[in-house]
C-alpha cells in the first residue's frame, strides 16, 4: 500500500517538475528584461548584439531554446549562469546547504518554541496566562519575517551588538569545507568555532523566519490539546495519578501533534520561500539571495535552475509529510 | 510515580550555558583590528574574470577588481590618467600606430614576472567575439602587435581618440598569458591571479572576499594587511554594520542615513560628485517632436531644490550630459530654471494648463536614490506650467531591453556613468542614434557627433563635444538633471581618498 503510494507519488512527481519547468522557462523569458541589453556596452554595434545574442544562445526559437535546455536538464545539467560565469547545477548546489541549516534551524526554533508556548498554554488553559499567549502568539503571527528581522538587526546587531549582522560565517575564521554544510561538518571536524560562528550568524535570520511559524504553531497545537485534554482517556490518566503536565507529554501530545505535523510540514515549504528575502536582509548566502541577484540580472538560466530546485525541494517536503502522516496515523497506514 | 518530566532545571540550566558559549563564539567582534580593515559593499562578486561577462562592464564591480588587478592604464582620484601597468603610451603622428611602453619590474601574485606577451594577450583576447568581452568595438580597433623588449607597437585597425582612456576602463585589465592557460577560465575563476596591490586569499560567492596585501607589489604597499570585503547587499544592513562596528567603512547608503551617522561619535564621512548622472532621454516621438515641449520640460524643473529636498543637497545640478570634471565640460551652458517661458512655449505650440500637453514619462523606483520621488517632483512641476505627465514605473532590466529596441516612451529617467570622463562615453554613445544607448536619433545630431568619434585633433574633438552640447541644450533634445553624490561612511580613525570615478578602493584606505 505505501510503497503505491510512493510509486503514484514519484509519478505525479515528474509530471509537476516537468510541469514547472514549461511554465518557469516561458515565464523569465516573455517577462521584461532581456540580459543581453543589460551587458551592451556604450559602442555595441549590430554586430556585438548579435555576437553576444548567439554568444549566449538566444538566437535560437523559445521552442528551440526549451528543447536544449530540458535535454541538459535530464542528464544533469542546468546550463551556464550568465552572471558568475559557473554551471548551474553547481551554483545552486552550492548555495542549497545553507539554505537547508537556516530553514531546519526555524524549523527546529518553531517547533521548540511553538511547542512550548501550546503546552504551556494547555496547561494553564482558561487563565490569564492563556489568555496573554494567544494575544502574543497573535501579535507575533501579524509581523511579517523580513520585519522580524529588521527589528532584530535593531536590537542584537545595532542596539546591543551581541550578534552578526550579515554573511553565514566570520570571514576570519580559516577553514577549508568539503562540503557547504557548515555546522554538520564544523560538529564532525570538532571545530566548535566554525559551529558557533556558523550558528551566531543564522539565529536572527532563523527567529526571524521561525517566529510567525512558532505562533501557529503555538495556536492550532494549543487548541488540539485543549480538544484531547477533555476525553476520556486523559481523564483515565489523571485518575492513574499522573500530574497534568505528563497528562498532557505523555498522553494528549502524541494524537494532537498530528494535525499540527501537517501544518509545519506545509508551513515548512512556506519558511523556505521566505529565506528569499530574510537572506537578502542579512546577506546570508543561500539560494534565496541568488535568486534575487539572478532576477535583478535577468540571468535567465540560473533562475530557471533555482525555480526548479525550489520546487523540487517542495514537492519532496510535501511527499515526506505525506508518507511521515501514514505512517504516524494508523486509519492511514491500513486504510 | 515516576516523573516524566524530561529535562531538569539543572539540565535546562546547564543546556543554556553550553549554548551561550557555543554562540558567544560567533558573536562579532569591533572590525578593524590593527592591520584589518572590513568593508561592507552592496554588491557581490559575480566572476574573478574582470574582462568577460556582465560583471565586467558592471561600474560598481570595479573597485573590487583594481584591488586585485591593474589595468593597462591608471586613474588618480580626480579621473586624470597617470601610468599603470604601461608607463608610456601614444599614437604615432598619423594616428596609424600605437606604441606602449611595459613597466618593468611587476610581479603576477604567483610569483611570475610581468611581460610584454601578458600585455598583448590580454589585448588580443579582449578583442576575440569568443571570450564574451563585452567590449570589443574597443578593443578590435588595434592589431598586429609587435613585441621589442618593453616596448609594444600595434597598427590601428580603425583610428579610437579615446582608445588609451579606455584603457583606464572597463574590461581594460591585464590578466596573465601563461597562469590563464595553464589553468583555464575555471581555474582562473577558482584562483584569481593579478598583479595589484591585493591577492584573493577567500572568497565565499555572494558572502565576502578576503584579501591579503602583495609583498611583491609593483606600487606603494597597502596600508592593512588583510581587507575583508562583505558583500551587504540591502543598504538597512550595511548601515547597520558600520553602527554596529562590524564594518569599517560602507558606501551607497540613503543620505538621510549619511547624514545621521555622521554625526555620531566615532564615525565620519565623504560625500564626493562622482561621474554618474541623472538625466531624462527624450524620445523622437508623438509630442517630443516640438521643440517648445522639449524646451519647455527642461525650463520647468527646479533642479536645486529637487536636490534639496529630496537629496538633502547632496547633487550637482547640471545642464548637459558633460559634468563638472569631465573633458568637454563647459560651465557656460546652462539652461536656467524659468516656469514662466516655459508656459510661453507651450503657449506657442497651444498647450497651457487648462489644456496641457500629455506624454508618458518611464522611470524606475529604487534603482537610484530617490528616482521615483524625483519624477513625481518633476511631475508636479510640469503640471504647474501645463505640462501632464503619467509616471510609468519598470524595472531597469525592462529600460535596457526598451532602449536597445528604441522603443523607450516619450520621457524616461536613466542614470549614465561616465568612469573616464571623455565626452564619447557620455554625449557621444547617449546621443549618437546609431547607438543602442541613443534615444533620440534625429540625423542632425547624428551628422554633428559622427564625426567627432574619428576626430583626430583632441582640441577640436573636445571643443565639438562641447558645440555640441551646446546645440542640443538649445534644441532641448534630453534633459540632464543632475550629477550624482556618493556617501561613503568609515570609523573615524581611518582616512579615505573618494575617486570621482566612483570606486572605493581598499588600497586607497589608511589609518588617519
Amino acid at each position: 500500500m505505501l510503497l503505491r503510494t510512493v510509486l503514484i507519488r514519484l509519478l505525479t512527481t515528474a509530471i509537476t517538475l516537468f510541469g514547472v519547468a514549461v511554465v518557469v522557462f516561458t515565464l523569465v523569458r516573455v517577462a521584461p528584461g532581456n540580459p543581453i541589453a543589460m551587458m551592451l556596452p556604450p559602442g555595441a554595434t549590430e554586430q556585438d548584439i548579435a555576437n553576444l545574442t548567439a554568444l549566449y544562445g538566444f538566437d535560437k526559437s523559445l521552442p528551440h531554446q526549451f528543447v536544449i535546455w530540458l535535454s541538459g536538464v535530464v542528464q544533469g545539467d542546468f546550463g551556464t549562469s550568465i552572471t558568475l560565469r559557473r554551471p548551474v547545477s553547481e551554483l545552486v548546489l552550492s548555495r542549497l546547504p545553507a539554505t537547508l541549516e537556516l530553514s531546519v534551524m526555524a524549523l527546529f526554533i518553531a517547533v521548540a518554541l511553538g511547542g512550548f508556548v501550546a503546552v504551556l498554554g494547555a496547561r494553564r488553559r482558561n487563565s490569564a496566562t492563556e489568555v496573554g499567549l494567544d494575544l502574543s502568539s497573535g501579535a507575533v503571527l501579524s509581523i511579517p519575517d523580513f520585519l522580524w528581522g529588521l527589528i532584530f538587526v535593531l536590537l542584537f546587531g545595532v542596539l546591543w551588538p551581541v550578534l552578526s549582522i550579515s554573511g553565514r560565517i566570520d570571514p576570519r575564521i580559516e577553514f577549508d569545507f568539503t562540503t557547504n554544510y557548515y555546522v554538520l561538518e564544523g560538529l564532525l571536524r570538532g571545530r566548535f568555532d566554525v559551529v558557533g560562528s556558523t550558528l551566531g550568524h543564522m539565529l536572527m535570520p532563523a527567529m526571524s523566519l521561525a517566529l510567525p511559524l512558532a505562533a501557529m504553531i503555538a495556536q492550532l497545537l494549543k487548541q488540539n490539546l485543549k480538544e484531547e485534554l477533555l476525553k476520556d482517556y486523559t481523564t483515565l490518566t489523571r485518575v492513574r495519578g499522573f500530574t497534568e503536565t505528563a497528562v498532557i507529554l505523555r498522553e494528549a501530545l502524541r494524537n494532537a501533534a498530528l494535525p499540527t505535523l501537517a501544518l509545519v510540514g506545509v508551513q515548512f515549504t512556506f519558511l523556505i520561500g521566505g529565506t528569499v528575502i530574510v537572506e537578502r536582509l542579512f546577506a546570508y548566502e543561500g539560494l534565496g539571495n541568488m535568486a534575487i541577484d539572478a532576477v535583478i540580472n535577468r540571468d535567465l538560466p540560473l533562475i530557471q535552475g533555482i525555480v526548479m530546485l525550489f520546487a523540487a525541494l517542495f514537492i519532496v517536503i510535501n511527499l515526506a509529510v505525506d508518507l511521515s502522516y501514514t505512517l504516524l496515523n494508523p486509519r492511514l497506514r491500513h486504510g | 510515580m515516576k516523573e516524566l518530566s524530561t529535562l531538569s532545571r539543572r539540565g535546562f540550566l546547564g543546556a543554556s550555558a553550553a549554548l551561550s558559549a557555543l554562540l558567544v563564539s560567533g558573536v562579532p567582534t569591533l572590525a578593524q583590528d590593527g592591520s584589518n580593515l572590513t568593508i561592507a559593499y552592496n554588491l557581490p562578486v559575480q566572476s574573478w574574470d574582470p574582462t568577460t561577462g556582465p560583471a565586467a562592464v558592471n561600474p560598481a564591480l570595479q573597485s573590487v577588481y583594481l584591488a586585485v588587478f591593474d589595468r593597462f592604464i591608471g586613474q588618480a582620484p580626480d579621473l586624470s590618467f597617470e601610468p599603470g601597468l604601461l608607463t608610456d603610451w601614444s599614437f604615432s603622428e598619423d594616428k596609424s600606430t600605437i606604441t606602449m611602453t611595459v613597466r618593468e619590474g611587476v610581479k603576477w601574485h604567483n610569483g611570475a614576472d610581468l611581460t610584454p606577451e601578458d600585455v598583448v594577450w590580454s589585448l588580443k583576447r579582449a578583442a576575440n567575439p569568443e571570450t564574451g568581452n563585452p567590449m570589443q568595438f574597443v578593443w578590435g580597433k588595434i592589431g598586429n602587435f609587435a613585441i621589442d623588449g618593453q616596448v609594444i607597437t600595434a597598427d590601428v585597425m580603425e583610428f579610437e581618440p579615446a582608445l588609451f582612456k579606455w584603457m583606464a576602463f572597463l574590461t581594460a585589465f591585464v590578466l596573465p598569458k601563461a597562469y590563464y592557460e595553464e589553468v583555464g577560465p575555471e581555474g582562473f575563476e577558482n584562483a584569481p591571479v593579478g598583479t595589484g596591490p591585493y591577492m584573493v586569499d577567500a572568497f565565499e560567492q555572494g558572502a565576502y572576499v578576503r584579501l591579503k596585501a602583495f609583498p611583491d607589489y609593483w606600487g606603494d604597499a597597502p596600508e592593512f594587511e588583510t581587507v575583508t570585503i562583505k558583500f551587504v547587499t540591502d543598504s538597512a544592513s550595511r548601515v547597520a554594520e558600520i553602527e554596529s562596528g562590524n564594518s569599517d567603512i560602507t558606501t551607497n547608503i540613503p543620505y538621510e542615513e549619511y547624514d545621521r551617522l555622521i554625526a555620531k561619535d566615532g564615525l565620519s564621512g565623504e560625500a564626493v560628485p562622482i561621474t554618474d548622472i541623472g538625466m531624462i532621454f527624450l524620445n523622437d516621438i508623438d509630442v517630443m517632436t516640438d521643440k517648445n515641449v522639449r524646451l519647455a520640460a527642461h525650463h520647468a524643473i527646479d533642479k536645486q531644490l529637487i536636490i534639496d529636498r529630496l537629496l538633502r543637497g547632496y547633487g550637482v545640478p547640471i545642464s548637459t550630459l558633460e559634468a563638472p570634471g569631465y573633458a568637454a565640460y563647459d560651465d557656460s551652458i546652462v539652461v536656467e530654471y524659468d516656469p514662466e517661458l516655459s508656459k510661453e512655449l507651450l503657449a506657442e505650440s497651444g498647450y497651457s494648463t487648462d489644456n496641457p500637453v500629455k506624454f508618458t514619462i518611464q522611470t524606475t523606483r529604487g534603482f537610484k536614490p530617490k528616482d521615483y520621488e524625483m519624477i513625481q517632483a518633476i511631475v508636479g512641476m510640469w503640471r504647474k506650467v501645463g505640462i501632464e505627465a503619467e509616471i510609468e514605473v519598470y524595472e531597469i532590466a525592462k529600460h535596457y531591453e526598451l532602449r536597445a529596441t528604441d522603443t523607450l516612451a516619450p520621457a524616461a529617467f536613466y542614470n549614465w556613468g561616465n568612469s573616464i570622463g571623455d565626452p564619447s562615453t557620455s554625449t557621444g554613445f547617449s546621443m549618437f542614434g546609431p547607438s543602442p544607448h541613443a534615444v533620440w536619433d534625429t540625423q542632425d545630431l547624428i551628422d554633428k557627433i559622427g564625426p567627432l568619434f574619428v576626430e583626430p585633433d583632441e582640441e577640436k574633438r573636445i571643443q565639438g563635444y562641447k558645440d555640441v552640447s551646446k546645440y542640443i541644450a538649445e534644441e532641448g533634445y534630453v534633459i540632464p538633471l543632475l550629477q550624482y553624490v556618493m556617501p561613503i561612511v568609515y570609523a573615524s580613525d581611518l582616512s579615505v581618498t573618494p575617486y570621482t570615478s566612483g570606486d572605493l578602493l581598499p588600497q586607497a584606505v589608511s589609518k588617519s
